[in-house]
């Protein structure tokens, strides 16, 4: 357990957070024929781009309501009525996915109102669904416009009243910082107890990097809108990190679907509680391959136990990863002596460190006692940090884009985090403390071996 | 006021594509059509001030807005340093909901003060955004006693996102310069050798790839505008005796105003391509003579380009046999299509489209002259257009920037990055050479035959797959 303590500098130095309204348009990105837009100056959307391309190596459709000076003054909604009318003209998307920004929200804009009326007056975008997510930048971080956008996107799309629940769908909310690949391992195990999830959003699906055979101008792929519609129908949500609790009690008060909220699925009894969960729902046994990934696992740790015990980390994350890596990190006996992340919430006081600092990448440096850190883990900003510190560094969260296959790396689940753990192991046993040799003056060295030696 | 600084932004007698456009064009500012809700590309005024701005390294750079102007946008350009590192350092008020309800101010005041206490900049530059800038927080006030206060230079970049593009935030820039930097300090010395380049960024370190050639004639940058530069010269600057704005119609206006304040002739040059940049040595020699350097430097100059360009033409000689007849399809705004498009000719290669979306009346009548009046020159490719001319097969190579790296890697498309963040430095001769050398790298790449395979379900497996 630890004490959230909130940072008293006026300036960020090296920030750790990245913008509510890019987490937003991350978790549109997860549907199928869908085009987020950011409605603020053509600024917000270009900085969301460009970081969103350079982590996930892909092009992304993302577009803005290019809010003028005078616009923010006369309010947004003729840019709002632009924008959708362009997007639908060119792309044809099934859905948008609108985010706000500081600067529509500064000014207060009503946009679900807006937007209704828009939608009245243009019968022509039927086929069209567009989602409002609040995502100011003034509040949070890319943690909570994904949470935000998910949420908005239940409450907007999925059907109304309660249904009957379907024998084996199941709903699957991931966290914000699960990779496609990540998401997809969840997917794999969930179906491997013969459930079929619906996974809100589906980032495996849209932004793991293969090779279309056309041109194609919304997402690549994702969750279809049809499916997201029909979640009220499942028997249990599942939902994964804290910050998903607020989209999966949307979803029970909407439609009556159980749920549950998983801190992490990142270490072995966090991930056993999860498969337990699978084996009720499901009335299953647990299949045989993934008893042998659990197996792998167990023999994983205790080959690699040795090299994480005694040692200590430097964690920058946004709080629910921070909570699933640093509490990994204990389970294999190495100590988490600095905590960063980027809000106050109530998951920040599961990480086991004795203070978590809600701030930025420079006072992850300044918080490691001097000598006392072997490993720093953040996004791939985090460079500057780890070489004050003098340790080495594990890239995790958003953005990482000086490495390749970000998008593919799996930390979750039996496997997932077999190969989190050898990653970090090995990075440990390639900087592992030096012996510090004692130089003997008795020894009786003849000096031509000495200069020889030299 | 803000709204007469960008009026004169766009009032600009030195800028071609301005002369030539309406008066009502002329008021609308430059590339009116990137401010299209739903349609548009590319950067605000503030991302444009700090690109111009930023690589003066050992300055700190504190953007006060909420989080999603700096969080989302630090230490991502390639603009190199030869010391100081503090300019990458991301620095941000990081506005909260109740900043914007009791105003800024105070906070950024604050942050000024932690920044000078522990980074000791040579200044800092207060980046306004658009949350502020509508809250009307008074951040030049708030530099101005901070400057007093803390004994540093504080200077306010007034350039708010939702004022216009990219363009117009380096021109507010080069406006920031002018009124608040250039001419504020003495140079120790001055030589009648000393000029300036504006509008060169050192990406990639290509700063570096002409410093070598100046030295050897004995010229000085007194002031790179913004190259790896250090406060103080930019603060000199008004000491030069010639101007060299590179590439750049943003920062025309602030040579035009030098030239207006302090008499300092400028000339227009591109140190893409070996003959742009020799034409650019002959013409900064050329105008140095004219302001009182020894009339030597002339001569001295042309045998400079007599030793260097055959050395160039014998290393990029071997790979014209490989290039002859490849056709590029060159989409850039950045660096001005007709010096890369002459450059690419003289290896024998056929430039099949170039983009003009920055370029004037004259660069275009330039790039005719190059490729003939069937020349296709093109504004903004829609991506969709773009994904079929490269899957039509209808270019052997796509050079343009990041935004379009994966359309042209989607269609198996070799594709080479010659915008700002590439990693490779093309300037002068040796650049020149680097850049014949990775197009034909990526041209040739082994990879196009493996990725362009059949998959075994699909038969015919020596097919071309794309």
């Amino acid at each position: 357990m630890s004490i959230v303590e909130v940072g008293t500098k006026a300036c960020a130095v090296n920030p750790l957070k990245t913008s509510p309204a890019l987490g937003g348009a991350l978790a549109f990105l997860g549907i199928e024929r869908s085009l987020p837009l950011l409605h603020g100056s053509q600024g917000c959307t270009a900085f969301a781009l460009v970081l969103l391309v350079r982590h996930f190596r892909e092009a992304i459709p993302l577009q803005t309501t290019a809010m003028s000076e005078l616009s923010t003054i006369l309010g947004g909604a003729d840019n709002v009525e632009q924008a959708i009318g362009n997007i639908y003209e060119r792309a044809k998307p099934r859905l948008i996915g609108l985010c706000s920004t500081a600067l529509t929200e500064t000014r207060d804009e009503d946009v679900r109102g807006d937007l209704r009326a828009l939608m009245v007056r243009h019968p022509e975008w039927r086929d069209l669904s567009v989602v409002y997510a609040p995502t100011p930048d003034f509040a949070g971080s890319l943690e909570v416009g994904w949470a935000s956008a998910v949420q908005a996107m239940i409450d907007a799309l999925v059907e109304d009243g309660r249904r009957m629940p379907v024998r084996g769908l199941v709903n699957l909310l991931p966290a914000s910082y699960m990779t496609p690949g990540d998401v997809e391992a969840i997917r794999d195990v969930v179906e491997s107890f013969g459930l079929s999830p619906i996974v809100l959003p589906d980032l495996s699906r849209s932004l793991d990097g293969h090779v279309p055979e056309t041109y194609v101008p919304t997402t690549l792929g994702g969750t279809p809108v049809e499916q997201v519609a029909r979640m009220g129908a499942s028997q249990l949500t599942l939902a994964i990190g804290e910050h998903m609790r607020g989209a999966a009690e949307a979803l029970e008060r909407r439609s009556g679907v159980p749920f549950k909220v998983f801190d992490r699925l990142t270490g072995l009894e966090a991930f056993d509680g999860f498969v337990e969960t699978l084996m009720e729902v499901s009335g299953r046994p647990a299949p045989a391959r993934l008893r042998r990934e659990r197996s792998r696992l167990v023999d994983a740790m205790l080959d690699g136990h040795f090299f994480f015990t005694g040692r200590t980390a430097a964690v920058a994350a946004e709080p629910d990863l921070l909570v699933a890596v640093s509490r990994f990190l204990d389970e294999m006996g190495c100590r988490t002596v600095a905590a960063v992340t980027t809000m106050k919430t109530p998951a920040a006081v599961a990480v086991p460190c004795e203070s978590v600092v809600v701030g930025d990448l420079d006072d992850l440096a300044c918080l490691v006692p001097p000598g006392e850190c072997d490993l720093v883990i953040a996004n791939a900003h985090g460079e500057a940090a780890a070489a004050a510190i003098g340790a080495p560094l594990h890239r995790m969260g958003f953005p990482v884009f000086d490495r390749l296959g970000t998008a593919h790396r799996v930390s979750v689940g039996y496997r997932g985090t077999r190969e989190l753990l050898f990653e970090i192991g090995n990075l440990l046993i390639d900087h592992q403390p030096d012996h510090r040799p004692y130089l003997r003056r008795d020894r009786e060295v003849s000096i031509d071996a000495e200069t020889v030696n030299a | 006021m803000l709204k007469q600084r960008i009026a004169d932004a766009f009032d600009e007698p030195g800028c071609a594509a301005n002369r030539a456009k309406s008066e009502v064009d002329r008021k609308r500012g430059c590339s009116p059509r990137s401010l299209v809700p739903g349609a548009a590309a590319g950067g605000c005024a503030f991302d444009g001030a700090k690109i111009a701005l930023q690589p003066i390294t050992d300055a700190a750079h504190l953007v006060h807005g909420p989080i999603a102007c700096e969080g989302n946008g630090w230490d991502s350009r390639h603009a190199a340093t030869s010391g100081p590192e503090l300019y990458r350092t991301g620095l941000t008020t990081d506005m909260s909901e109740l900043d914007i309800i009791h105003g800024g101010e105070k906070r950024l005041y604050r942050a000024i003060r932690e920044v000078a206490g522990r980074h000791r900049p040579a200044a800092i530059f207060v980046y306004v955004t658009c949350v502020p800038s509508l809250i009307g927080d008074d951040v030049e006030t708030v530099c101005d006693a901070a400057a007093e206060r803390f004994g540093l230079p504080v200077i306010p970049v007034d350039a708010p996102g939702f004022v216009g593009s990219k363009n117009l935030g380096n021109k507010l820039a080069g406006q920031v310069l002018l009124d608040r930097v250039v001419g504020t300090r003495e140079p120790a010395r001055t030589t009648p050798f000393d000029i300036n380049i504006i509008g060169e960024y050192n990406v990639a370190g290509e700063m570096w790839q002409i410093l070598p050639l100046l030295e050897r004639l004995g010229l000085r940058v007194l002031a790179s505008i913004t190259g790896d530069a250090r406060y103080h010269e930019v603060a000199c600057a008004h000491r030069a005796r010639v101007n060299m704005v590179v590439c750049s119609q943003a920062m025309v206006s602030f040579a035009r105003a030098m030239e207006d304040r302090y008499g300092i002739p400028y000339f227009e040059g591109s140190f893409y391509g070996i003959s742009d940049t020799s034409a650019a040595l002959r013409e900064m020699a050329r105008l140095l003579v004219e302001r009182g350097a020894p009339a030597t430097l002339i001569p001295h100059t042309e045998a400079l380009i007599a030793e260097e360009e055959p050395v160039a033409w014998r290393r990029i000689a071997p790979y014209r046999e490989r290039l002859r007849g490849k056709r590029v399809l060159l989409y850039t705004g950045g660096v001005k299509s007709w010096s890369v498009v002459s450059a690419l000719q003289d290896v024998g290669m056929t430039v099949i489209g170039t983009s003009v979306r920055k370029s004037t009346e004259d660069d275009k009548e330039r790039i005719k002259g190059l490729m003939g009046e069937d020349a296709a020159l093109y504004g903004q490719i829609p991506a969709k257009d773009l994904y079929r001319m490269l899957a039509a097969g209808e270019a052997d190579i796509l050079m343009s920037g990041g935004r379009t790296q994966f359309v042209a890697l989607k269609t198996k498309t070799p594709w080479l990055d010659i915008n700002q963040e590439r990693h490779h430095a093309y300037a002068g001769y040796d650049g020149m050479v680097a850049l014949v050398r990775q197009i034909d790298a990526a041209i040739h790449h082994s990879v196009w035959r493996q990725v362009r395979r059949r998959a075994p379900w699909d038969g015919d497996r020596d097919g071309d797959g794309r």
